[in-house]
């Protein structure tokens, strides 16, 4: 296959499941800040969002309050914010029309009907909109994109690609949702374990659609570390790191099988998953969970730059 | 009005057809079939127009009809043009017989801005140049026809003849039950063969490597160039995912480079080699003519096949069909004046109402002059235009041509149409029985450009 | 004469670039006025591509290197026999008409002045052999030879308003008021032996077309028609088209260049 068109697979993907991490984003965004009274000596709930999601600075430049409103227009509208839904599903929408010819009819459709209600929902007044409407609006198209490529795409290196590229970008976002934690109880670390905390990971869990797959895994309370342990190393929940990871390295496999070849992406995505099955959740939270995402966002944007120099960039020899 | 008297007889028997469809219905289907193009998003932008990118060219649904015996004259008519114009590129890029024997004057083939330097000596596998001819025809009688212009670089319209009919059997069944229709969906397996076939000898796969060059999927006619690599099973390529090394070009893969064979460009000449023609073209891949020129790869059309379908050459068809064939054109030229000479500029300029100018090299419609739709102002005004550089204009009369029914707010309407098949010349010459039909929507008018308000129909060659 | 040739030109890259792509005209054309002895043309860690000889009698010969390139080589070394033919380029094969160098270029574009020497020229005598030596040295008197004036995109219509200029200067300006005049005219590429003081031994003229005649090569810049001090390696439209070395680098690396061209004359 041509290295281009993996390249547009890989960012239809990509794009797809980051504009559905910004509509999660805004979700846990809207639960934390209905909380009575968040005190003084707290960051804005608003502000950890746009921390997590990497466009503060974006933000900043633009608005001056980080309040409701301007976060829903930045992070859904806004074609200045390259992550917001409106540019994620527009650009995914765009490198699936340069490649028409590598996605099913079904595929497609599903990729212009979320691009042409979009065009419809900019026409129409912002308060209009409720944002629990736009957020659903974009898991349900995100999820009719992501069903037709599995019910329809060929099982060729193509479906390959752009599993890669969902996998890749949901093992950064989960890893960046979870780290909105990080930032929301940065200042003031007593109240862990209070009723605050607890509220604050069950909305994490609803944001994921993993309320109710956690309390079938775990039952019980609500911990940190039986959270981070469902988040990160179990393979039951879809959205976790090890599962993410996993299924990028089972992907490269079958590139390998397929081409008759393997290269450095195999060797480095074992690794981590290897890493990431010997890790247990006390080394988790003695490294301290910040800087365990941290490193583990860099690993993945590693493993992202290792794949398009093996695959993408068509100076593969 | 439409009245089944009035209409050639294969019309007829859609008159039952159109009697039976309410106006509701019709809506409907109307309806039905631009929700059917917005969605597999076939669009066309106008150039410089701006505006909606995703703007459709307008589909009428009343069908152009052929019978039998008129395709036939219209095939050997085509086919006998598409032969002419390559052995005239052939002659004109090796000894030049033509020229020498005094058919064409020799500053019209080796002054033309399409005649280019770097094909000289070359001739290209099968001998040929142009692979893929458009041959712009009108009627004007029950069994005349003209042809208006030919199309040797890289015609474009052939993805609305195939999705014309696919649109047409999905909402109307029925109408290709009752009547017999000649089928054009092999046109894709026929293409690729011929694209197969002129690869060159260098190739020794059996199975050559053919691909589609693409400008890119800003370019207008994208839509066509993914909709024909797809039909083909043939990858859409943009330059920077070919490049040249050693005697071939290769095409950048996930598994590494692979061998090309054949490149079935949509791209000019002008911009596919920065390294040969224009050095500030992104869109192309440096080195391929030095590789096309050793016999590495076949591009399609050959570099340098736009002199045939210059408007000053098209003159000159007949004479060529004579020259190299032997033979009486099946199809006439619309009598042309060539500005360039001072008694036909003389005779336009004195007849310039009568008459419709257009510019040698351009197309779209852009630059044209419709004598009798123009205001005094305007003849005015392009009567400057012409006396200033008459070599860039060629004329010709306004001729009656023939209309066919079609669908208007009012009911149904006759509308000026012409014709555009696709003529495949490789091993074979190969032409399916159809052809893009495009139509002047407006009352009246003449000019069918799809940029200019024109809309398309499907065409039908009823069988035996 | 027998003349040797060394000619290296050195490309250096301020960042690695991915790819190079070159189509070379660096093969001495063949005609009674030259022989080889022995050519060589190498160009570092290159791939050859498919060599083949052009129409208008060029040997062209592609050439890619694979990336990451961060400098590279194209040495020509060789030895030419060569005669004086009185600038007639005759015994050379080549199948373009004539009529097709007629056509102009951005670089030789006629402008009021250019069309007006072309003109007084053909206008002085019905001698073709003779019209063309008149243009040549009108050509040579209008542009005075001044290298560091001028820049490989200056057009003939600029050199000769400036009235100074190099040897490309020179076979513009006489090829742009040939042309204007219908007389076909075309660039020339190769070398010269040139003695201490001046001149330029990568070197450009211009060829006419004399009817009966055919091909006739003048050098305003040095005032003389190609003797056998000339090395004649190819022709084209213009300086860009005759180019002895085009090339094209993938990247975003900066490029400089180096050139050092020698020719000696072989004591005999």
């Amino acid at each position: 296959m041509l290295s281009r068109t993996a390249d547009h697979l890989f960012w239809i993907a990509r794009y797809m499941e980051r504009a559905e991490t910004a509509a999660r984003l805004l979700d846990v965004g809207a639960r934390i800040s209905l909380l009575p009274s968040a005190g003084a000596g707290f960051r804005s709930e608003w502000d950890s969002i746009l921390q997590a999601s990497g466009t503060a600075e974006g933000f900043a430049r633009k608005y001056d309050d980080p309040v409701q409103r301007n976060i829903e227009s930045y992070l859904f509208f806004d074609r200045d914010n390259p992550s917001s839904i409106a540019s994620c599903i527009t650009a995914a929408r765009e490198n699936g029309r340069i490649v028409r010819t590598a996605l099913t009819s079904q595929v497609w459709d599903a990729l212009n009907t979320a691009f042409q209600e979009l065009r419809g929902l900019e026409r129409l007044p912002r308060s209009q909109l409720e944002m629990s409407r736009l957020t659903d609006w974009t898991m349900r198209h995100t999820a009719m994109v992501r069903g037709a490529i599995d019910a329809t795409q060929l099982r060729n290196d193509g479906y390959d690609f752009l599993n890669l590229g969902y996998l890749l970008e949901r093992a950064d976002s989960t890893a960046r949702l979870m780290d909105v934690k990080y930032y929301v109880l940065l200042p003031q670390v007593d109240y862990v374990g209070t009723g605050l905390d607890t509220y604050q990971w069950s909305t994490l869990l609803r944001a994921m659609s993993a309320h109710r797959a956690f309390h079938w895994a775990y039952g019980g309370e609500l911990t940190a570390a039986k959270i981070v342990h469902f988040l990160v190393l179990n393979r039951q929940c879809p959205r976790a790191l090890l599962t993410a990871i996993a299924g990028v390295s089972d992907h490269l496999e079958r590139l390998a099988v397929f081409y008759g070849s393997a290269n450095a992406t195999q060797t480095r995505a074992q690794a981590m998953v290897d890493e990431l099955q010997a890790l247990s959740i006390d080394a988790v939270f003695d490294e301290g969970l910040h800087n365990f995402l941290t490193r583990f966002i860099a690993d993945v944007a590693d493993l992202g730059g290792l794949i398009h120099e093996c695959y993408l960039s068509g100076d593969v020899r | 009005m439409f009245h089944a008297d009035q209409v050639r007889p294969p019309y007829a028997r859609l008159a039952d057809w159109t009697q039976q469809m309410p106006d509701e219905l019709r809506c409907l289907k109307q309806a039905e079939a631009e929700a059917f193009f917005r969605r597999i998003g076939i669009t066309f932008a106008v150039y410089g127009e701006g505006g909606d990118p995703d703007r459709l060219i307008p589909f009428d649904m009343f069908p152009r009809v052929f019978t039998q015996a008129e395709w036939r004259k219209l095939e050997r008519g085509v086919k006998q043009r598409a032969r002419a114009l390559n052995a005239f590129l052939v002659d004109i890029y090796g000894r030049g017989e033509i020229v020498r024997a005094g058919k064409i004057p020799a500053a019209l083939v080796y002054r033309n801005a399409a005649y280019e330097k770097a094909a000289a000596g070359i001739v290209p596998p099968r001998g040929v140049y142009s692979h893929i001819v458009g041959i712009d025809i009108v009627r004007t009688g029950p069994d005349t026809f003209y042809v208006l212009e030919d199309n040797c670089r890289t015609p474009s319209g052939v993805s609305y003849m195939l999705e014309n009919r696919e649109i047409m059997m999905r909402l109307f069944p029925g109408l290709f039950r009752e009547n017999r229709i000649e089928p054009i969906d092999s046109y894709s397996t026929l293409l690729r063969r011929t694209l197969a076939s002129v690869a060159p000898e260098k190739c020794t796969s059996s199975d050559p490597v053919v691909v589609l060059l693409t400008p890119g999927h800003f370019n207008s006619a994208y839509y066509e160039h993914s909709f024909l690599a797809d039909l083909m099973g043939i990858e859409l390529v943009e330059g920077a995912d070919l490049f040249v090394e050693g005697p071939f070009v290769w095409m950048r893969t996930t598994e590494g480079p692979k061998k090309v064979d054949v490149i079935y460009r949509r791209l000019d000449d002008a911009f596919i080699d920065p390294l040969c023609f224009r050095p500030d073209s992104m869109l192309g891949v440096p080195g391929l003519m030095d590789v096309y020129r050793s016999g590495g790869v076949a591009i399609a059309s050959a570099p340098g096949a736009g002199v045939a379908d210059d408007k000053a050459v098209y003159t000159y068809v007949p004479d060529m069909i004579r020259f190299y064939l032997g033979e009486e054109p099946v199809l006439q030229n619309v009598p042309t004046w060539q500005c360039a000479k001072s008694d036909d500029l003389r005779y336009v300029l004195d007849n310039l109402a009568e008459l419709v100018v257009k510019e040698v090299h351009g197309s779209g419609g852009y630059g044209m002059l419709v004598g009798p739709k123009a205001s005094r102002d305007q003849l005015a005004s392009f009567a400057e235009r012409l006396r200033a550089d008459p070599g860039k204009y060629i004329a010709q009369p306004t001729l009656a041509l023939s209309t066919t029914p079609t669908f208007v707010d009012q009911g149904i309407a006759p509308r000026h149409v012409d014709l555009r098949p696709f003529c495949l010349v490789g091993e074979r010459i190969e032409l399916v029985p159809g052809g893009l039909t495009r139509v002047a929507l407006t009352e009246g008018s003449l000019v069918v450009n799809s940029s200019q308000g024109g809309g398309v129909k499907d065409t039908w060659v009823l069988a035996e | 004469m027998i003349l040797t040739v060394n000619h290296i030109t050195h490309y250096r890259y301020d960042q690695p670039v991915r790819g190079v792509v070159q189509s070379h005209r660096l093969y001495p054309s063949c005609f009674d006025g030259q022989r080889v002895i022995v050519w060589d043309v190498t160009l570092s860690d290159g791939i050859a591509g498919g060599g083949f000889r052009d129409a208008a009698g060029d040997w062209i010969q592609g050439y890619s290197v694979q990336g990451p390139v961060d400098a590279l080589s194209v040495t020509v070394t060789g030895q030419v026999e060569t005669r004086d033919l009185a600038g007639v380029l005759s015994g050379h094969r080549e199948s373009i008409p004539p009529e097709a160098y007629l056509v102009e270029t951005p670089a030789t574009r006629a402008d009021r002045t250019l069309i007006e020497l072309g003109r007084a020229a053909k206008g002085s005598t019905p001698d073709l052999l003779e019209q063309a030596h008149r243009l040549s040295g009108a050509i040579s008197d209008a542009i005075v030879y001044r290298p560091g004036v001028t820049a490989a995109h200056t057009t003939a219509a600029e050199a000769l308003a400036l009235g100074e200029g190099v040897c490309q200067d020179h076979a513009h300006a006489l090829i742009a008021s040939a042309r204007s005049a219908d007389i076909p005219a075309r660039y020339v590429s190769g070398y010269l032996l040139v003695g201490q003081d001046r001149g330029e031994a990568a070197h450009a003229w211009a060829e006419l077309w004399v009817a009966g005649l055919g091909w006739v090569g003048f050098d305003p810049a040095n005032r003389c028609c190609p003797d056998a001090r000339y090395i004649r390696l190819g022709s084209g439209m213009d300086a860009r088209d005759a180019a002895p070395i085009r090339g094209i680098a993938r990247g975003m690396g900066a490029e400089t260049m180096d050139v050092s061209v020698a020719i000696q004359s072989v004591q005999q």
